[in-house]
């Protein structure tokens, strides 16, 4: 029975992929006059050439980072959803670090990554904190830090780390010790070793340490828990703090590897999409890794059709977003699978 | 003629559990008739698709002869089917009236409702039925024979013809019970029939005309109240010979483990729910709590357990006060707890039965070293635990969800069980399961009192009570109120003490 549901799970996600894309193409028919082409170069265009698929593996570095982050705090049924403000003003810290840290080779770069970490945690306290202290609902307190975040590290690098030489609203450049090493000509992102690396560790953290057990368990039932003992607050704290730490890792890793100063001037939108890479991977830390290379896939070949044909940049935006919407919906198909289940169910005894 | 009829129905929930399995019933007009099951057997579910809350994955309903498609309670009234409900739907703030005409209250003019007519009414109803229901009362404060009789008027009010009482004697006293049954019986000489859920069988013996016996998701037949006996039910039910052999042998308590001493509690409604409440437990007895619902027990176990706080007074366990400890620490010292709710709090359903099973002990050995939790030890564990407390389940990896009542209820007492604890306070262990299990774990309780523990046993079934406890305090509006040795007593006397009729002027011997 498990394993035909399991395999049931896979039929169901690959015909929701397929009916999405026939959306897809429908919606591409009319507001293109080669839907076909453009198509093809949305399906198909993070392979074509090597650049394009250093690309995508690029992007999917800070969404499954961002994923991993989301799938902790959701395994313990907190709807924490800072990662973007964690992400944010941790990408503030590890400039901080970065430009102001002696410039001593490794150990720069290390106190830069850890320094974001931290200041993710930092950005991950306040909610937590409330929550525990006054049982804030930390959904409304994470979004609203959210905000606060942008805002504010906004202001202190437009004002205070701005790079008055470079020709648009940047920071200073990171010294080279603070650098983290690129691949290839391509400039393949080295972070994506780490972030690989740290799924498997998290997800080993959740299913074969007793802290994950506190953690399953919490989000299972939270009644119970307090029942059997466990500090189900103390849990809950402690998600959020290693949570907004590993969403902070995920904005030190993308200005090190990638630009090397501070460059955004709008949220980048990876925690957001971090939510949906932790619900599509069912909140397990292992499935993260597919799952973001997915949404990246999506991302990056929505873009590349965007760059070589005529497609306006908005629909590519909302034809990115129809895609992900269509396959997270849940409840898509849900009528066969509960036949499949009534008939294996009849079937037995 | 046939009042209502099922014929071929089954019902299989999203979850994959099969609830009924091709069931067919039929109830003549102007009868009782009974349905009786155990815990998980379907009747239930049956109930709900004739009421319209569920939909049948296949099979045909039929009422007064017509096949008809019930979607929705709405339209189950309409067709002149009502129910009450084991949980009362009653809205607490609301005068009797105003719940009993909800919905269909008679207007004055545009907007305004005519109370008038409402008692008038209302009283016509309730004065077929002799019933004294105080009509302009708010239901908060009503005791639940009150709340079940402004149910029956709710349902007769809407023009049932058929009624439907799921498990309806659950909630009430011995003596309410009588008074339940004498409405029934005038209710079928006005012609209606009545449809009655329980797994009390000397009630329906006494009540039935015809009963039902369901088991496993399927109809076993349909008998003439004069042509079987107790026993006989019994034995379809559960699909085997049954004897009960629950002996419970003399024995001389050991030291005193557990003291409480003038608890007084206020809830945070301002209710005053424990009012200086004292008494001790021994090493190898059972004290056995009795009292209806809603007396303080719920909220006496709470704080007893850690999971309520703010309460006055003192508890003390091998002579340490522990008022107000978290359950963390309150577990290292030796109290386990049997939840009353098994299902919000006794169990987590996405969780594995072997990880349920180790809730309180996953951080110590075997189960897990200084950091890494072995999960193929605590899979062990399970196994060892499904076969030694019998639990019906594929394999330990199976999510508590899959299991029914008595077998999701056995997972939580092998829990609390195994884990070494001198005081078990177990609240309503066998409430809503079926014999078998029952037996079993009252069985248990008694072994664990053998073996030297001290258990704690909340309950408000008088039977149980009865068979397993050495004492007996009876709880009354957060007051105890009798102390009795558990020797020549029986559920009549029992019953007077918790409906507060009787009370012992002084409470007799030590507590």
């Amino acid at each position: 029975m498990k394993r035909t549901l399991a395999i049931l799970e896979l039929v169901r996600f690959v015909i929701t992929v397929g009916i999405a894309l026939l959306i897809g193409y429908l919606f591409l028919l009319f507001s293109t006059d080669e839907p076909t082409e453009a198509f093809k170069l949305f399906l198909t265009g993070p392979l074509t050439t090597q650049r394009r698929f250093v690309e995508f593996l690029n992007n999917s570095v800070p969404l499954m980072m961002t994923g991993i982050a989301l799938s902790l705090v959701f395994q313990a049924k907190i709807f924490n959803i800072g990662a973007e403000g964690q992400l944010f003003f941790s990408a503030f810290g590890a400039m901080i670090f970065a430009l102001y840290f002696p410039q001593t080779p490794w150990l720069h770069i290390l106190v830069v990554l850890f320094g974001a970490a931290l200041f993710g945690a930092l950005w991950a306290f306040v909610p937590a904190f409330l929550k525990t202290k006054w049982k804030a609902s930390e959904l409304v307190s994470s979004l609203m830090m959210n905000y606060i975040s942008y805002f504010f590290v906004l202001f202190l690098v437009n004002n205070f780390f701005r790079d008055k030489t470079a020709g648009a609203l940047v920071s200073y450049r990171f010294p080279q010790s603070a650098w983290l090493s690129t691949l290839t000509r391509f400039r393949l992102n080295s972070g994506i070793f780490i972030s690989i690396a740290l799924a498997i560790a998290i997800g080993l953290i959740v299913y074969r340490t007793k802290w994950g057990y506190q953690i399953r368990a919490t989000g299972a039932n939270k009644k119970f828990s307090l029942y059997s003992g466990i500090k189900t607050s103390m849990v809950g704290f402690w998600v959020q703090l290693l949570s907004g730490a590993v969403a902070g890792l995920a904005g030190g890793i993308e200005l090190a590897a990638m630009y090397r100063r501070f460059v955004w001037q709008s949220l980048p939108g990876y925690g957001f999409d971090g939510i949906i890479v932790a619900i599509l991977a069912r909140n397990n830390p292992f499935l993260v890794i597919p799952s973001a290379l997915f949404i990246a896939y999506l991302r990056i070949g929505a873009n590349i059709m965007g760059r070589t044909t005529g497609v306006a940049p908005e629909i590519v935006v909302v034809l990115q977003s129809l895609m992900i919407l269509l396959i997270t919906a849940e409840a898509l198909l849900e009528r066969f699978k509960q036949r499949a289940i009534t008939k294996e169910a009849m079937k037995n005894e | 003629m046939k009042a209502i009829e099922a014929v071929e129905i089954t019902k299989v929930y999203p979850n994959g559990v099969v609830a009924n399995r091709n069931v067919s019933l039929s109830v003549q007009e102007g009868e009782v008739h009974a349905i009786v099951g155990e815990n998980g057997a379907g009747k239930t579910t049956l109930m709900k698709i004739f009421f319209g809350i569920e939909k049948p994955t296949s099979g045909e309903i039929r009422v007064f002869g017509r096949p008809v498609h019930i979607s929705s309670p709405k339209e189950a009234i309409a067709l002149g089917i009502g129910m009450v409900h084991q949980h009362f739907m009653l809205v607490p703030s609301f005068s009797v009236a105003e719940n009993i005409m909800l919905g269909i209250e008679p207007k004055k003019g545009f907007f305004s409702i005519d109370f008038k007519k409402m008692e008038e009414i209302i009283g016509d109803y309730a004065k077929q039925l002799n019933f004294d229901v105080p009509i302009w009362e708010k239901v908060l404060d009503l005791p639940v024979g009150v709340k079940q009789r402004i149910e029956i008027l709710k349902a007769l009010v809407r023009g049932a013809k058929i009624l439907i009482l799921d498990e309806p004697s659950s909630v009430l006293t011995p003596q309410e019970v009588d008074d339940l049954f004498g409405v029934l019986r005038k209710l079928v000489k006005n012609g209606l029939t009545v449809i009655f859920i329980t797994h009390k069988l000397n009630e329906v013996k006494q009540i039935a005309d015809r009963i039902t016996v369901m088991r496993n998701a399927q109809v076993v037949g349909t008998y003439d109240n004069r042509n079987i006996t107790e026993m006989q039910i019994v034995e379809l039910m559960i699909g085997r010979k049954f004897e009960y052999d629950i002996k419970r042998e003399r024995r001389e308590p050991g030291e005193v483990v557990l003291t409480v001493r003038d608890l007084d509690y206020f809830r945070e409604d301002g209710a005053h729910v424990l009012k200086d409440v004292s008494f001790s437990l021994r090493s190898g007895e059972i004290l056995a709590i009795a009292g209806l619902e809603g007396n303080g027990q719920k909220e006496l176990v709470e704080i007893l357990t850690g999971l309520r706080e703010k309460a006055k007074g003192e508890i003390l366990l091998n002579g340490e006060k522990v008022l107000g400890q978290h359950p963390w620490h309150l577990r290292k010292k030796g109290i386990a707890h049997i939840p009353e709710d098994r299902i919000e709090v006794g169990c987590a359903l996405d969780l594995s039965i072997a990880e349920n099973l180790i809730s309180d002990r996953y951080h110590s050995q075997p189960f897990s070293g200084k950091v890494v939790y072995r999960k193929s030890q605590v899979i062990d564990f399970g196994k060892k635990v499904l076969r030694e407390y019998n639990i019906k389940a594929k394999s330990p990896h199976t999510m508590v969800r899959m299991l029914s009542g008595g077998n999701m209820q056995k997972v939580v007492v092998a829990r609390e069980m195994t884990n070494h604890a001198q005081v078990i306070i177990a609240n309503q262990p066998t409430h809503g399961i079926d014999v078998a299990s029952s037996e079993f774990i009252r069985k248990k309780l008694i072994e664990a009192r053998d073996n030297g523990k001290a258990v704690l046993l909340i309950s408000t079934d008088l039977q149980e009570v009865l068979q397993i406890a050495d004492r007996i305090l009876v709880l009354y509006k957060g007051e105890i109120v009798a102390h009795l040795k558990n020797e020549d007593l029986n559920e009549t006397e029992l019953g007077y003490y918790m409906l507060g009729v009787k009370r012992q002027e002084k409470i007799q011997g030590s507590l």
